[in-house]
């Protein structure tokens, strides 16, 4: 038997990424990273900005930066809904830091709810990570 | 009967109207490809999005601590309701459809005595409801500046909805939009978005037991301003693959009437052109003969 299950990953334009046999993704659930196997419970989370992480057979892993999003799993299917993803070892640096930038003037707003600034402080941690292996 | 030269001009004024609708004709079919590839990419989204939250909407045991976005206010005395239409005009009964189902609603709702507020999407809706509802649409938007439909915009609307939602300035919501079905065919909809009806379960999957992380209310409550957001889109990218199909086929029509414009009036030009010739001949003839 493989140990493989099928992973979707849609935005609402279009669908991202398709792939039939991924062995394992680390997803950025929002009470902390989940690694997710084959035939793992159905289960419905969401995500907070992280990398999304995934691992298909012996080939290296692919990294995605993902904003946020809802993900759900069952019957060995791994679906992603999310409105703002793109590959980590294709992004542009420059784009990059203007997200950071412009994130960065959000947090600086004054009425944000605690939830809020710490998904705003966590997008940015995330961000200047990724700036920094480029 | 008009003189040989006007009947010419007339000719060309046609032809020439013929070649505008002709060229739209063909933007408008170029352009439909696109969105309806977009519609058809955005499907996948919007139907996940509706699946899981009927998922966790039947895994909710206790209906009445669900999040008021689901099962309403309690309340359907004010109703809301958006209406999507285009920003250009030239495709035939494209707007006059959304807003004939809509006058329909509204018409219903005033006759139960409940209080009616409009948003407008796309200023064609807004030029054709303004005369009567005027004082009831609360806000109008447009999007001609963005060339292509993105999921920012419909956004920014759904994010309107659920900030007028919050204040309790409405029970209700209902959006109208053309449902693409083909090139000739798009079905106008109406859709209530607020309180949420979920469409049919498909059988087994209100068996599924899920886990949840966070909490169920937590991820709902987070959810369902999303799906507004969604469920906008989604409307937004048929209403352009709507738009661009009716203008085709109303394109279409216009040239084809056009052709027939034009060979009608070469046939009266010829014949007028005849009996002139014909005219001067006899003239000529009988000026001949009284010699």
């Amino acid at each position: 038997m493989s140990d493989t299950f099928k992973l979707e990953i849609v935005n609402p334009e279009k669908s991202f990424l398709v792939k039939e046999n991924v062995k394992e993704v680390v997803v950025p659930a929002f009470e902390g990273e989940m690694g997710i196997l084959k035939d793992h419970i159905s289960i419905i989370s969401f995500l907070k900005p992280g990398v999304l992480k995934v691992l298909e057979g012996s080939s290296e892993e692919k990294k995605y930066y993902v904003e946020d999003g809802i993900i759900e799993f069952k019957n060995n299917c791994l679906s992603v809904l999310t409105s703002n993803i793109f590959d980590i070892s294709k992004a542009d640096k420059t784009k990059i830091t203007e997200i950071i930038n412009n994130t960065e003037k959000e947090a600086r707003e004054n009425d944000l709810d605690d939830q809020k600034r710490y998904l705003i402080e966590q997008k940015i941690e995330v961000l200047k990570s990724i700036s920094s292996i480029n | 009967m008009a003189s040989l030269d006007d009947l010419k001009k007339r000719i060309v004024s046609v032809k020439s109207t013929q070649k505008i609708t002709k060229a739209m004709k063909m933007v408008a079919a170029a352009k439909l490809k696109r969105a309806q590839d977009n519609a058809e990419k955005g499907r996948p989204y919007s139907e996940k999005m509706n699946n899981i939250i009927l998922n966790l909407s039947n895994g909710i045991s206790d209906k009445e601590s669900a999040p008021k976005l689901l099962s309403g206010t309690g309340d359907e005395k004010t109703h809301l309701c958006v209406i999507l239409t285009s920003d250009r005009g030239l495709c035939g009964g494209f707007n006059t459809n959304i807003v004939k189902k809509a006058k329909s609603y509204f018409d219903k709702i005033e006759k139960d005595g409940k209080i009616l507020k409009i948003v407008t999407v796309g200023s064609k809706g807004n030029d054709q409801l303004k005369r009567i509802y005027g004082e009831k649409i609360i806000e109008k938007i447009s999007f001609k500046e963005s060339k292509n439909i993105n999921f920012f915009d419909a956004d920014k609307v759904g994010k309107m909805i659920i900030e007028k939602f919050e204040k309790k300035e409405f029970d209700v919501c209902t959006i109208f939009y053309n449902k693409f079905k083909n090139v000739i065919t798009q079905i106008p909809q109406a859709q209530q978005i607020i309180p949420l009806k979920t469409s049919e379960p498909e059988g087994n999957s209100s068996e599924d037991n899920y886990e949840f992380e966070p909490e169920e209310d937590e991820i709902l409550s987070n959810l369902l301003p999303k799906n507004i957001s969604t469920q906008i889109f989604k409307a937004m990218l048929e209403n352009s693959a709507s738009e661009q199909g009716s203008r085709m086929s109303a394109m279409d029509n216009a040239t084809r009437n056009a052709g027939e414009m034009v060979d009608k009036l070469t046939i009266e030009y010829n014949r007028s052109r005849q009996a002139a010739i014909t005219k001067e001949l006899i003239e000529i003839i009988s000026g001949a003969e009284s010699l």
